[in-house]
């Protein structure tokens, strides 16, 4: 029975399975930027296991080498690859580190920025009256606070250090979330399904997270991704300022400080930070203009 | 089917918008009866109160501007207007549910639909798992959608319109509910799905007793799916009668207007019928009759008071002066 066994054959569930999960990863991924995804993947792969395959360690220089070109240029070595800083210490190495400082700060500013602007969204958008009114002015003020200056007397006053930025980049940048993402609840809350499920008889706090917030996360996932660019700058120029992170712990902020004395003399020792901070922020907003294009419902289907 | 037991009394029901203009009347003692198994369509044209009535109903008039100012609404035994919001949410989706006008919109876009039908499932009656799939299962095949194992996991967007306020149906029939208001059902839809979504309604109507509201400016479905007519005209019932009586025996001037406007197949006009004017204004309703700026038949007496609801016939109401 040659027929009920190529039957069999073509009814193996688990490489059905195995093939659906395939074309779904696949279909979610279509048309997706290579250049993008791959360069962020790499900065990310950086900041995840930078600290196990550099050569050098980041924080500690030896003077005699200290303002090594890059390896193409005169008086380089392909001992140091980028060249090094003024303290002898490997640019390349530090650079791959930091991309662990510039990926967790902006990841955890943008998680922090997201919870916080849908939470006040929500509240806002739905439950509206007095609620409404208290949050929306909360949002006007703190986006009408010129938000570098702020953060760094914020930063001057309880210390540089990561976390404390995470936390004042946090507090500060979730206005905007909160105002884009009540004007969508605001739309969502005259939708017809929402009004059947309160005739249903949901209860408020489901009728946000299990109906109108799914119906957000589209938003919200572009405008984080959007988002992550501005924060990393955000950290870079805090630690640039010198209010970001602390000396020794490369952050690409800093390291162009670093080198901002000796731009005649040693261009390399901020340009190459410059470099990877332009091609991450690139990157992230590129993937998001890809996002937004992608996850429109309109576009789900195609 | 039908009982003699009412299902549903409002007597009286006043629901007033406060705006900055005034107060607006939408509702202005409004009356009528439901029994059980039986169904009610309430008919008029648009912003005479036939919405605004249902939301009182189920206590969910928009706020903060409407406001139930006065009546009762006596939902099987029990008044409506004395529950606590937690107390209507029970009733609500569990013994009076809704089916809204618009199919497309009324899913949810990002959950299958069997999570819906789901949802409202859980939310009342305490069970889990594989007997919530069951049920839902069962709910899609009531409403005649077939292959229900898969089409449960199907998204909004992969039906048409007429699947989605089957499911629409089957969500607000899940708890077996003793009221069902349609506010529309089938205006969006086209005619031959209109037909057969009443049929189902219908269907379902005599297996469980269920009794339905149906808010409609439609007369043909009127004429399908109703035993009963309320017209409503300027946030007040102007007539209400069997629906026989409506279609044959029409007394009120605004009932007869509504008939003559319908196209009919057996005579041939140049023009078809239509009422002249607007409805009134509800911040400023006209003294008397309200209905008297439009009619045709207009005596000494219209411009007075309200015209009290008299009795015609057997179950036929009507509130006019000059109504034989």
């Amino acid at each position: 029975m040659a027929n009920s066994q190529q039957v069999g054959e073509m009814l193996n569930v688990p490489v059905m399975r195995r093939r659906a999960i395939w074309a779904g990863m696949t279909s979610a991924l279509r048309g997706v930027p290579i250049f993008p995804a791959a360069i962020l993947a790499l900065f990310i792969f950086f900041g995840l296991f930078g600290r196990l395959i550099v050569t050098y360690d980041p924080n500690v220089g030896a003077l005699r080498d200290s303002l090594t070109p890059p390896f193409w240029q005169a008086g380089g070595s392909t001992k140091h690859l980028l060249g090094t800083d003024p303290l002898g210490r490997d640019m390349l190495s530090r650079i791959v580190v930091g991309a662990s400082t510039s990926l967790q700060v902006g990841f955890f500013v943008v998680i922090i920025c997201g919870f916080i602007g849908s939470v006040f969204a929500l509240l806002s958008g739905y439950l509206g009256g007095w609620v409404d009114i208290v949050i929306m002015r909360l949002t006007d003020i703190v986006m009408s606070m010129p938000f570098l200056i702020v953060a760094l007397n914020v930063a001057a006053i309880v210390g540089p250090g990561k976390y404390n930025l995470i936390l004042i980049l946090g507090l500060m940048g979730w206005a905007g979330y909160a105002r884009i993402l009540r004007g969508e609840v605001l739309r969502l809350k005259e939708s017809y399904f929402v009004r059947l499920a309160i005739v249903a008889g949901c209860s408020k706090p489901r009728i946000m997270v299990r109906h109108i917030f799914p119906n957000i996360a589209n938003t919200l996932v572009i405008l984080a991704t959007l988002n992550l660019g501005v924060i990393i700058i955000a950290e870079a120029s805090l630690s640039f300022l010198g209010l970001g992170i602390p000396p020794p712990t490369p952050a690409w902020g800093s390291m162009i400080s670093d080198g901002r004395s000796y731009l005649g003399l040693a261009w390399w020792v901020s340009t190459f930070p410059g470099i990877a901070l332009f091609l991450v922020v690139l990157s992230s907003n590129l993937l998001g203009d890809w996002l937004r294009v992608r996850l429109d419902p309109k576009f789900r289907q195609l | 089917m039908k009982s003699t037991r009412n299902i549903l009394e409002v007597k009286d029901l006043q629901t007033h918008f406060f705006t900055r203009r005034g107060v607006i009347k939408a509702v202005d003692g409004v009356s009528f009866t439901l029994r059980e198994g039986e169904t009610l369509g309430l008919v008029g044209e648009s912003g005479c109160g036939k919405t605004i009535t249902s939301l009182s109903i189920i206590r969910l008039v928009p706020k903060p501007a409407g406001r139930i100012v006065g009546g009762e609404i006596i939902f099987d035994g029990e008044d409506l207007l004395d529950k606590d919001e937690r107390e209507m949410r029970e009733i609500r989706g569990k013994r009076i549910s809704m089916i809204l006008q618009d199919p497309m919109t009324s899913l949810n876009p990002v959950f299958t639909v069997g999570e819906q039908v789901a949802e409202s499932i859980r939310i009342h009656q305490k069970i889990k798992g594989r007997q919530v799939d069951e049920q839902v299962k069962e709910m899609l095949r009531l409403v005649g959608i077939p292959a229900p194992e898969m089409r449960m996991r199907n998204y909004p967007h992969q039906m048409s319109g007429g699947m989605r306020q089957r499911i629409v149906a089957a969500i607000a029939l899940s708890c077996q509910p003793q009221l069902l208001i349609a506010d529309e059902p089938t205006t969006a839809l086209d005619v031959t799905i209109q037909a057969q979504l009443l049929r189902l309604l219908k269907d379902i109507q005599t297996q469980s007793n269920l009794s339905m509201i149906v808010i409609t400016h439609d007369l043909g479905i009127v004429a399908k799916v109703c035993d009963r007519v309320a017209v409503m005209y300027a946030g007040r019932i102007v007539e209400s009668a069997g629906v026989r009586d409506i279609f044959n025996n029409p007394r009120h001037p605004y009932t007869q207007a509504l008939l003559q406007s319908l196209p009919k197949l057996d005579s041939t006009v140049d023009r078809l019928y239509s009422i002249e004017g607007q409805p009134p204004d509800l911040l400023n309703p006209p003294p008397g009759c309200r209905f008297r700026p439009r009619c045709g038949k207009v005596g000494d007496r219209c411009d007075g008071y309200y015209p009290e609801q008299v009795q015609v016939g057997e179950g036929h109401y009507v509130s006019c002066w000059q109504h034989d």
